[in-house]
């Protein structure tokens, strides 16, 4: 474990400096919200921002990625073959992440890396990326703690945190990827007072509460799938997929061809749980043809189903987008609340 | 607006309790400021519940589609107007509502708001009639609505309803003429090229979630043309043609029947605003044609009947 | 299983080698594909009851289950019901037409549990196919001693529907198994008749007056919905148990590995935790089918 110091202008130095040997990626305000987007030159990186609208999830699962190509031109060989399509996995650093976002690929991880079957272009792309994070007290109202985020300070899901001082960061390597990472951006010996003081940094009064989910474990499954909260709980619901499109640990997907001339793709897209589409059979049967039924899905897939199967806790890291984002007021706390406090 | 909610209360607990309607949709108090949560109370004991303030800028007409039973329903002078145009064609019966009429001086735009207080959390916000308070950060400031309504309500030219059972309120004065929206103003001065790119820089950022479409009252389409997959007439990755496509053809499927509610704009997680596509056309729809959607419930839409003196040749 | 050292979503190439077409009204093929490499059809090992993506470029994929036996080598065999986007554009290929197939996939039924066991096997309409590669399978020389009595009943809507006519003689005409075949009605405009007794009736019934004990057994079924619904409690009546009942499921699928979303049925994948699930863990589920 390394710790280095850096003024606040010697970290954008330093995230310039990582362009060298990694793809970095930083927060920048682009209209209205920020977003991480690769650094180039002119871009101004702001790692005081709190929160990007969009999660960064699409970093590491793209929202439509080309997975494999061929060709239909009977004239060609290898015509109809399905192959990988190259990719570039070369190296690359999330640089300002905040810890919540780099927790949830920890809990989209189990999903892609399985036993049985390890889905080759989530598993590359994650090890190829260093996620250099930042630590301050500044989360608002609408995230709430879960056992995969539990505050400012929860460096679980980091390779390298920096620790915000106010007038410097302090970065600490926690993997060996962060090491690698951190040797390579610089930075001044960190004192022995600037070590005690992040030792005492702990969250705020205003950091995030927990979301009520520890009653949820012993819940029996059917029950709280009879139960009548589903019909209150989604009746304001459009039905969009803002929420899932958001959300940093959704990971469904969508398979498309598409051809182009003679060439085709076939794409990974991302693919949203409130859509009738999502689980229409071809014969026009719908498991979940109704609103209810879907949303039903999506809070008991991240609330109960996942924490069943898994025992990670809930499949949410309590960043709040959702709650943020929701035309219609759908907040996942007050869904938390219900189901844990669920009787038959 | 302010005194709206106990008269609504009122209202819904007696529907409930007379039996006149079986349901009755309004607005909870939400969890988080500036949106409000909409519900379908069946229960008296639950008109409680209910709420009003100028934060209920969804489109509750959009739950009424398809409903079999006798609904209660909150309409402003777009919603009502929403309902209107539903009736016409046919997505329900005139007979089934119970339209509670709302006059609205204008609901308040959460986007300015936020945007105006940047990162300083907003804590609360609180409907005063004229003005609202904003509780952020460790202040509380009182600022002029008039200033921060949504764009749509700027330029709204009938703030009450014009079709209802009973009204609550008093109505709210219109414009005396035609409010032109300054962005269409803004595209007619733009070369084509201009537009295009106008067009494509403000939509090609669209993640394809549909909050605009599926917040729309007048997206009822069974099976929207995206989702339609026999034929499959657009793509479904983040490529930009079939995002700009989306938008497109939704505006045009909008036009003449678009209310300019300003529910899609409101919805959009990204703050696209959606509206400028549906105002160019509603403005079209008013200048060649004086049409408004939403009207007279006796007068067919736009587009479903013509007129010996039409503009275009080929109609006569 | 796909081997685990492959990407699991890229097919295997294979030529459609033969294309048989099942019933009368031409909604069912079976499609015959033999793989391009001989490595992929040597990696290439299930187990009845599993199924695979049939890949078809341009078009996208279909989840279909394995209609051939592991015990019949060097092809494998799919009956596909002209269906959706992808079946329909199936229906329309052609001996020597190139596409792909990924699998094995999901789960097989309890062969595990059925040894030594008595078999009974019922099966309706186009669901028939792994029930077909289970039949195969029990009846080849090697296996079949590992099983005690096999009855099995098969229903269809009518004569024209019935598909694997010529598997049905061979089953009927042998002694091994018990084969029952039944439709709903015969109708007259029907011109072939099968040289065999065939039943008249619905499946349930057949199933009251054929499978009289639940004795040492174990049932696998496979049919439309009503059929489910209307023989469940028959086999209830006969005293079978939701242990000894296997079902196989079917949903919208994608990826066919458990990771896109989609085919849950609570907290349960049909692609990858299925396609089999004893009447008992269904019973565990949410009711969302």
């Amino acid at each position: 474990m390394t710790t280095k110091s850096f003024t606040k202008d010697a970290l954008i130095k330093a995230a310039d400096g990582l362009r060298k040997s990694y793809r970095v990626f930083v927060p920048v305000k682009v209209g209205k919200f920020h977003e991480f987007k690769l650094f180039e030159d002119g871009d101004k990186p702001d790692f005081e921002y709190r929160k990007t609208r969009k999660s960064p999830k699409g970093l590491i699962f793209p929202q439509s990625e080309r997975m494999l190509e061929y060709s239909i031109d009977e004239h060609k060989p290898d015509h109809h073959i399905m192959k990988e399509s190259p990719k570039d996995y070369s190296p690359q650093v999330v640089f300002g992440i905040r810890p919540y976002d780099a927790m949830s690929f920890k809990v989209m991880d189990v999903n892609f890396d399985t036993e049985d079957y390890k889905d080759p272009w989530w598993i590359k792309r994650y090890a190829a990326t260093t996620l250099v994070g930042i630590c301050r007290n500044d989360l608002d109202s609408k995230m709430f703690a879960t056992e995969n985020f539990s505050g400012p300070y929860d460096i679980r899901g980091l390779d390298v945190a920096l620790y915000d001082l106010g007038d410097k960061y302090i970065a600490k390597s926690l993997t060996e990827k962060g090491e690698k990472a951190l040797a390579a951006m610089g930075g001044n010996d960190v004192s022995a007072a600037e070590l005690a003081a992040i030792e005492k940094l702990t969250p705020d009064t205003n950091a995030p509460q927990a979301a009520p989910t520890d009653k949820i474990k012993e819940k029996v499954v059917n029950d709280l799938f009879d139960s009548t909260m589903w019909e209150d709980i989604a009746n304001g619901c459009i039905n969009c997929g803002a929420c899932t499109f958001l959300c940093p640990t959704c990971w469904c997907f969508d398979i498309q061809d598409e051809i182009h001339k003679r060439e085709g793709d076939r794409l990974r897209i991302w693919d949203s749980c409130m859509f009738p589409l999502y689980t229409l059979h071809a014969s026009g049967h719908n498991p979940r043809g109704k609103k209810v039924q879907r949303v039903r899905n999506r809070f008991m897939h991240k609330i109960k189903y996942y924490l069943d199967k898994y025992e990670k806790g809930i499949m949410c890291v309590g960043c709040g987008r959702c709650v943020e984002a929701c035309p219609v007021n759908i907040d996942i706390r007050r869904v938390c609340e219900l189901m844990n406090n669920f009787t038959k | 607006m302010t005194g709206y909610t106990e008269k609504i209360r009122e209202a819904a607990k007696r529907l409930l309790t007379e039996k006149k309607v079986d349901c009755f949709i309004g607005f909870r108090k939400g969890s988080v400021p500036m949106v409000n949560y909409p519900v379908i109370v069946s229960d008296p004991a639950k008109a409680d519940e209910l709420i009003w303030d100028a934060n209920c800028a969804m489109n509750l007409a959009n739950y009424v589609i398809g409903r079999k039973d006798k609904v209660g329903i909150l309409a402003t002078g777009c919603v009502a107007r929403n309902l209107v145009t539903l009736v016409q064609e046919n997505q329900i019966k005139r007979e089934q509502l119970y339209i509670i009429g709302l006059p609205c001086s204008g609901m308040i735009d959460k986007s300015q708001v936020i945007d105006k207080y940047g990162d300083v959390e907003i804590v609360s916000v609180i409907d005063k009639g004229d003005t609202f308070a904003v509780e952020a950060g460790d202040k509380t400031d009182v600022l002029k609505k008039a200033d921060f309504l949504s764009r749509n309500c700027k330029i709204c030219a009938h703030h009450n309803p014009i079709e209802y059972d009973e009204i609550i309120g008093d109505k709210v004065a219109d414009p005396e003429t035609y409010i032109k929206p300054e962005d269409v103003k803004k595209s007619e001065s733009m070369s084509d090229a201009e537009r295009w790119e106008f067009f494509e820089k403000t939509f090609s950022p669209c993640i394809r979630c549909y909050a605009c479409r599926n917040a729309c009252p007048m997206c009822y389409c069974p099976t929207c043309f995206v989702d339609e997959s026999r034929p499959q007439w657009v793509g479904k990755s983040s490529d930009e043609t079939d995002t700009l496509t989306f938008h497109f053809l939704r505006a045009l499927h909008l036009a003449g029947r678009c209310t300019d509610c300003g529910a899609c704009e409101r919805a959009c997680p990204i703050d696209i605003p959606v509206r400028y596509l549906t105002s160019r056309l509603n403005a079209d729809a008013k200048e060649i044609y004086g049409f408004e959607s939403g009207l007279d419930p006796k007068m067919r839409p736009l587009l479903d009947h013509y007129k010996l003196d039409d503009l275009n040749d080929f109609f006569k | 299983m796909i081997d685990k050292s492959m990407n699991p979503f890229l097919p295997y190439p294979v030529k459609i080698d033969e294309i048989i077409t099942e019933t009368g009204d031409h909604s069912l093929k079976t499609f015959k594909l033999v793989f391009l490499n001989k490595e992929d059809e040597e990696k290439f090992t299930f187990i009845p009851g599993q199924f695979c993506e049939l890949s078809i470029p341009g078009k996208g994929e279909i989840p279909i289950g394995i209609a051939s036996s592991p015990t019949e080598k060097g092809y494998l065999l799919f009956t596909v019901q002209k269906m959706g986007v992808v079946s329909g554009y199936l229906h329309s290929m052609k001996p020597g037409d190139i596409m792909g197939v990924r699998g094995p996939l999901g789960n097989w039924y309890p062969w595990d549990k059925m040894e030594g066991k008595n078999i009974v096997i019922i099966g309706g309409g186009c669901a028939f196919s792994t029930l077909r590669s289970s039949i195969v399978y029990i009846r080849a020389p090697e296996n079949r001693k590992k099983f005690k009595q096999v009855t099995a009943v098969y229903g269809a809507r009518c004569l024209d529907l019935l598909l694997y006519c010529d598997k049905l003689d061979e089953w009927k005409a042998g002694d091994d198994i018990d084969m029952h075949v039944t439709v709903d009605a015969i109708k007259d405009e029907e011109t072939w008749r099968p040289e065999w007794h065939c039943n008249v009736g619905f499946v349930p019934s057949i199933v009251k007056e054929k499978v009289t004990s639940p004795a040492d057994s174990i049932v696998i079924i496979c049919g439309p919905p009503a059929m489910l619904k209307f023989t469940m409690p028959v086999l209830k009546d006969v005293g079978f148990t939701p242990e000894q009942i296997y079902l196989s499921l079917e949903n919208r699928m994608k990826c066919g590995i458990g990771m896109c979303g989609r085919c849950n049925v609570g907290g349960k994948l049909v692609c990858k935790d299925g396609p089999v699930f004893s009447l008992a863990e269904l019973g565990e589920l949410p009711n969302e089918t």
